[in-house]
């Protein structure tokens, strides 16, 4: 199969975006909650325009921030794109570069942060970033740790977000092709509803035929 | 150094060569610190740090000797040895400066591989790396990494001829469960992170493939503008394992880097050197 039929026929059953993007908001949500944060976002690589794009952001500046860019290399959530490194900072406002990047773009000024890169399989795809949780107490290494295992799950989201719009990208422009993820869609809703299957045997039929 | 005028064969060791080879320096039974690098400052030992540039006139960095930065065109590897961009981030500053903290005499470089976006940063890194090699320098501090898997038999190749030419790479393990290099080779010291506040505290893990853990939690460090930040990650743990390399290399210059790494070993903290 190729890729385009390959990707007609995920369009269909993938799930649409939204879905995708409601389990990112989930992941900012639950780390700001556990770390008790006062925000929390993700960061989706876009690779054509070497940009880093805000995806998600839970707490503070959260309406204004989706869909904002910057250049992949800047700041911190750029070392620790390219560099594959999570890094913890307190005292933000000492870094004067910072604090007036941020401010510029946010009006959010954190004192601390926790960025860890979203890796998936050799893939960079993005940032995790965990913005001014309490700070009464020594960083444990445990709290690293937590931070690791959400990005993973985040990773994971943000392959999936990037399959789903792969999938719709491909279709678009292709008409003829749209009919396989109609098709592919119709199919899975009659399986998840218990219809019987007379679709899929008639396909079957027709694969034969082919 | 080696001095001898006809190179041994590499496979065997003729019974007249044996002498040949004699160490310059006998190992006490009990390895102290105090012998590893009591005293040393790292000078003479010239440290390059692989990274996003370092600010030059930073007080806690000091003089830096070398500042260059590497980019690709095309095809092509620019390198520039007169890069004036300092740090991008405040990550390079920071290593340099956990570096010039414990090594305070050591020679610093700067070599730049961070800033001209993620596309082609893994060839970049790499290219910076091959360069550093090529310089001779004696300890490179790399706290990045990268996953791309077409990269890891280059880096393999680069890491092994490094470790052979006297180099020794220090790189930052990862946290996370990815495979990620050049820290797995065992041609290089790869360094985790403890929790405790000590700078010489460092410890060997018996069960690699990262082999050291150094401080790396609530690090103060030097970052942009000449200030100074508090931070957490393996990053800042390499460095403290570089520079304790450097003191080594002060003292002990002859060293190659499997000596070097088995005298961190026999001076950790869980082994020897807690005493």
């Amino acid at each position: 199969m190729s890729d385009d039929l390959r990707a007609a026929v995920a369009a269909g059953v993938l799930g649409a975006e939204e879905g995708y993007r409601a389990l990112l908001r989930s992941i900012v949500e639950v780390a700001r909650a556990i770390f008790k944060a006062k925000a929390s976002s993700i960061f989706l690589l876009d690779e054509d325009a070497d940009e880093l794009v805000f995806e998600a952001v839970a707490g503070e500046g959260s309406e204004t921030l989706i869909g904002q860019r910057f250049p992949s290399s800047t700041g911190i959530a750029g070392f620790v794109l390219v560099s594959r490194q999570p890094l913890v900072i307190e005292d933000v406002l000492a870094d004067p570069r910072f604090s007036r990047e941020t401010a510029e773009s946010t009006g959010f000024v954190p004192k601390g942060l926790m960025a860890v890169p979203l890796l998936y399989e050799e893939r960079a795809l993005g940032v995790l970033e965990v913005l001014d949780r309490p700070r009464d107490a020594k960083f444990t290494l445990a709290e690293m740790e937590l931070l690791g295992l959400f990005a993973n799950q985040a990773a994971i989201a943000l392959d999936l977000l990037q399959r789903a719009r792969r999938a719709q990208a491909a279709l678009a422009g292709e008409g003829e092709l749209d009919v396989l993820a109609r098709v592919a869609a119709a199919l899975e809703r009659r399986r998840e509803e218990g219809e019987p299957d007379s679709a899929l045997r008639l396909l079957v039929e027709l694969e034969k035929l082919l | 150094m080696s001095t001898e005028e006809e190179p041994l064969p590499a496979w065997s060791l003729p019974a007249e060569a044996v002498e040949r080879i004699a160490l310059p320096e006998l190992w006490p039974g009990q390895i102290t610190r105090e012998w590893a690098w009591g005293e040393a400052t790292g000078k003479g030992v010239r440290i390059c740090v692989l990274d996003s540039g370092v600010e030059t006139d930073h007080p806690s960095v000091g003089e830096v000797q070398q500042s260059v930065a590497i980019s690709i065109e095309g095809d092509q590897v620019i390198v520039d040895e007169q890069d004036t961009a300092g740090d991008l981030c405040g990550h390079g500053t920071a290593c340099a400066g956990v570096i010039r903290s414990l090594a305070p005499e050591c020679e610093l470089a700067s070599v730049r591989v961070l800033g001209a976006g993620y596309t082609g940063s893994g060839t970049v890194l790499l290219e910076g790396l091959r360069w550093a090699i090529e310089q001779g320098y004696d300890v490179i501090n790399m706290s990045l990494s990268t996953t791309k898997q077409k990269f890891a038999g280059l880096l393999h190749e680069l890491a092994d001829s490094a470790y052979f030419r006297r180099t020794m790479l220090v790189a930052s393990a990862h946290n996370m469960p990815v495979e990620s290099y050049p820290w797995r080779f065992s041609s290089v010291i790869s360094v985790g992170s403890h929790e405790q506040d000590d700078p010489f505290a460092y410890y060997y893990n018996p069960k690699p493939p990262v082999e050291f853990f150094a401080r790396g939690v609530d690090v103060e460090v030097a970052w942009l503008g000449g200030g100074r930040l508090v931070c957490t990650g393996n990053s800042f743990a390499t460095p403290h394992i570089a520079a304790i390399a450097a003191l080594v290399l002060s003292k002990h210059p002859e060293l190659t880097p499997f000596q070097l790494k088995s005298l961190l070993y026999l001076t950790a903290t869980n082994v020897g050197g807690g005493k």
